[in-house]
C-alpha cells in the first residue's frame, strides 16, 4: 500500500498529535446499495426512454479500440444525432465503453471510474478482447473476461469492430435500456463481494478503498 | 411601477416561455455549429431528454452544503436577471418586476451566478474544478469591465438607471436605437458579450479535454439538471439586457425571439471561426481592445 494511504500520526498546531487514517477519513467505506426503480411504471418507462435517448459516454479509452470511437464524433458517422455524447468526467457519464484489451493496471483505473459513475450506468465491451481475451488470450498482463470484473450489458464483437458496428451496438443498447433490462449498477451492488474478490485476485497492489464513491 | 400580486403569475409565464425558448435555441445553435463542421448535429429536442435523464439518475452524492447551493445560486442568478428587467416593452404582462433602478441590480445578477458556482465547485474539492473556477472568475471579471463601462455610458446618455426608460427612449425608429446613437458603447458591450457566452474563443473555462469540464466536474444528476436549466435561462436573460439597452427592446414575442436569435448568432459566428484563447490571452484581449472602447464611450457621451 502506498505510504500516503497508511495510518499515521501528524503533529498539529500547538503540538497536538492527530491520528490520520486516510482510507477511513478521506473516503467513504460504505458499499453500494441496490437502487429501486421509480415507484410508478409509467414514470420509470418515461425515465428509461429518456435514458436511452440521452447516452453520455465516458471519454476513457482503455485499449486500441478507443481509436474506433473517435470517428463516431466526425461528420462521417456523427453519433450526436442519436443522442450519444461524450462526457469528460465519470460523474456525468452513464455509459462506460471498455474499448479493447484491459491491462491489469488499467483495470484498476477502470474500476475506480466505473464506481464514480451514478446509478443507472451501463458497460459496453468493445472487441473480442473483452469477451475472451482475444489475441491477448495468453498474455500475463491483461484480463480475459471483462464480465468477471464489471457487469457488462452488451458486447460488440470484432477485432476491431468498425464504427458502424459500434453505432449498431449503441442502438441495441438503447433497446435494452428502454426495456428496463440494463440494470448493471444494481447487479454490481447485489454481487458486490463476488466482483471485489475477482478484482482483488488480479490486482495485487490493491491500494484504494473498496468502493470509490 | 407599484407591486401587484398578478405580476407573480405573469413573471412565471415569462419564465416558462424563456426556458422553453432557451432549450430549443441552445439545441438550434448546437445544430448550426455542427452544420459548420458538416455534421448533422443533435436533435432539436435533445436538451429536454438530457434534462429528464439527469433528473432520473437514481443516486447522487454530495460534498457539503455549498455543493448543494452552487447550482441553486447559479439558477437564481439567471432567474433573477430575467425577472428584474422588462422582457417585452409596453406590455403589462411581461414587464416583470422591473423598477426604477433595475439596471444596477441587473449588473449584480450577471455576476451572482458565477460567484455561487465558484463556492459550490470549490467545495467539491476537485482540483480541476478549482482551476476552472479561477479561470472563469478571471475571465468574467475582465469581460464585465467593458460591459459595465458601456452600461454607465448608456445610463449617462439617457440620464436614467431604469431599463424601461432606456427602452422607451429608443422607440420610434431603428435609428433611435443605442446601436446608432452611441455606437462605441455598443461595440464595447458586444466585445464583452463574446466573453460572457461561454463559446469559443472564450470557452477555456470548461475545456473538456484539458481540465475535464472545469467547475462542474463533480456535478451530476439533479445538480447538473439545475445547471442545464440555467444554461437555457441565463444566456437569454443576459441577451434581454443587451436587447433592451442597445437594440431597442422588443414590443412583442416574435420580435423578441428574432432579436435574441440574432444577438446570439453574433457570438456563434465568432465562435465557429476562431479557435480557443488561453485565459491570459483573453484577459489581455479584453483589456486591450474592449476596455479602451468603453472608456471612450463614457468620454464622448
Amino acid at each position: 500500500m502506498k505510504e500516503e494511504l497508511q495510518k499515521r500520526i501528524v503533529k498539529g498546531p500547538g503540538g497536538v498529535d492527530i491520528e490520520v487514517e486516510p482510507l477511513r477519513d478521506y473516503y467513504c467505506e460504505a458499499p453500494p446499495t441496490v437502487m429501486p426503480a421509480a415507484y410508478s411504471k409509467i414514470v420509470e418507462d418515461l425515465f428509461n426512454w429518456a435514458r436511452s435517448e440521452s447516452i453520455w459516454i465516458l471519454g476513457f479509452g482503455t485499449g486500441c479500440g478507443a481509436i474506433e470511437m473517435r470517428p463516431l464524433m466526425t461528420p462521417r458517422f456523427d453519433a450526436y444525432r442519436y443522442g450519444i455524447q461524450w462526457r469528460p468526467t465519470p460523474r456525468q457519464a452513464n455509459l462506460f465503453v471498455i474499448s479493447g484489451y484491459l491491462s491489469v493496471k488499467t483495470l484498476k483505473r477502470a474500476i475506480r471510474s466505473y464506481e464514480q459513475m451514478q446509478n443507472p450506468k451501463y458497460v459496453v465491451g468493445l472487441g473480442s478482447c473483452t469477451i475472451n481475451g482475444g489475441m491477448y488470450w495468453d498474455s500475463y498482463n491483461t484480463i480475459k473476461r471483462l464480465d468477471d470484473y464489471l457487469p457488462v450489458d452488451l458486447y460488440i464483437t470484432g477485432c476491431m469492430p468498425r464504427p458502424e458496428a459500434l453505432l449498431q451496438g449503441f442502438m441495441d443498447l438503447k433497446k435494452l435500456i428502454r426495456a428496463g433490462n440494463a440494470e448493471g449498477a444494481n447487479q454490481y451492488a447485489e454481487n458486490f463481494k463476488w466482483y471485489k474478490d475477482n478484482q482483488k485476485k488480479v490486482i495485487k497492489d490493491w491500494d484504494m478503498p473498496d468502493y470509490s464513491w | 411601477m407599484a407591486f401587484e400580486w398578478i405580476q407573480i403569475p405573469y413573471a412565471l409565464l415569462t419564465l416558462f416561455i424563456v426556458v422553453n425558448y432557451g432549450f430549443i435555441l441552445n439545441a438550434l445553435i448546437a445544430k448550426i455549429g455542427a452544420r459548420v463542421g458538416r455534421r448533422h448535429g443533435i436533435p432539436i429536442w435533445q436538451n429536454y431528454l438530457d434534462l429528464i435523464k439527469n433528473y432520473s439518475i437514481r443516486s447522487s452524492i454530495t460534498h457539503g452544503v455549498m455543493f448543494y447551493l452552487g447550482p441553486v445560486f447559479r439558477l437564481s442568478g439567471g432567474v433573477g436577471l430575467l425577472l428584474f428587467v422588462p422582457t417585452i416593452y409596453s406590455s403589462v404582462m411581461f414587464s416583470n418586476l422591473s423598477f426604477a433602478g433595475d439596471l444596477i441590480l441587473a449588473l449584480y445578477f450577471v455576476f451572482f451566478g458565477t460567484l455561487g458556482m465558484a463556492l459550490g465547485a470549490g467545495e467539491s474539492g476537485h482540483p480541476f474544478a478549482a482551476i476552472g473556477v479561477s479561470r472563469g472568475l478571471a475571465q468574467v471579471t475582465a469581460s464585465e469591465l467593458p460591459f459595465a463601462l458601456a452600461v454607465f455610458s448608456v445610463a449617462l446618455q439617457y440620464q436614467t438607471l431604469s431599463v424601461t426608460d432606456i427602452v422607451a427612449a429608443q422607440q420610434g425608429s431603428y435609428l433611435n436605437w443605442t446601436l446608432f446613437t452611441n455606437p462605441i458603447a455598443v461595440a464595447a458591450a458586444m466585445l464583452s458579450f463574446l466573453g460572457a457566452m461561454m463559446r469559443p474563443p472564450f470557452d477555456v473555462v470548461l475545456a473538456p479535454q484539458e481540465i475535464p469540464i472545469g467547475p462542474p466536474t463533480e456535478y451530476h444528476s439533479s445538480y447538473l439538471a439545475l445547471m442545464q436549466t440555467n444554461r437555457a435561462i441565463f444566456p437569454i436573460a443576459k441577451m434581454v439586457v443587451y436587447m433592451n439597452l442597445f437594440f431597442g427592446g422588443a414590443i412583442s414575442w416574435p420580435i423578441f425571439f428574432l432579436k435574441i436569435f440574432l444577438i446570439y448568432m453574433v457570438s456563434v459566428l465568432v465562435g465557429v471561426v476562431f479557435p480557443r484563447f488561453h485565459v491570459e490571452h483573453s484577459i489581455r484581449w479584453f483589456l486591450v481592445w474592449a476596455v479602451p472602447l468603453g472608456i471612450i464611450a463614457i468620454m464622448v457621451v
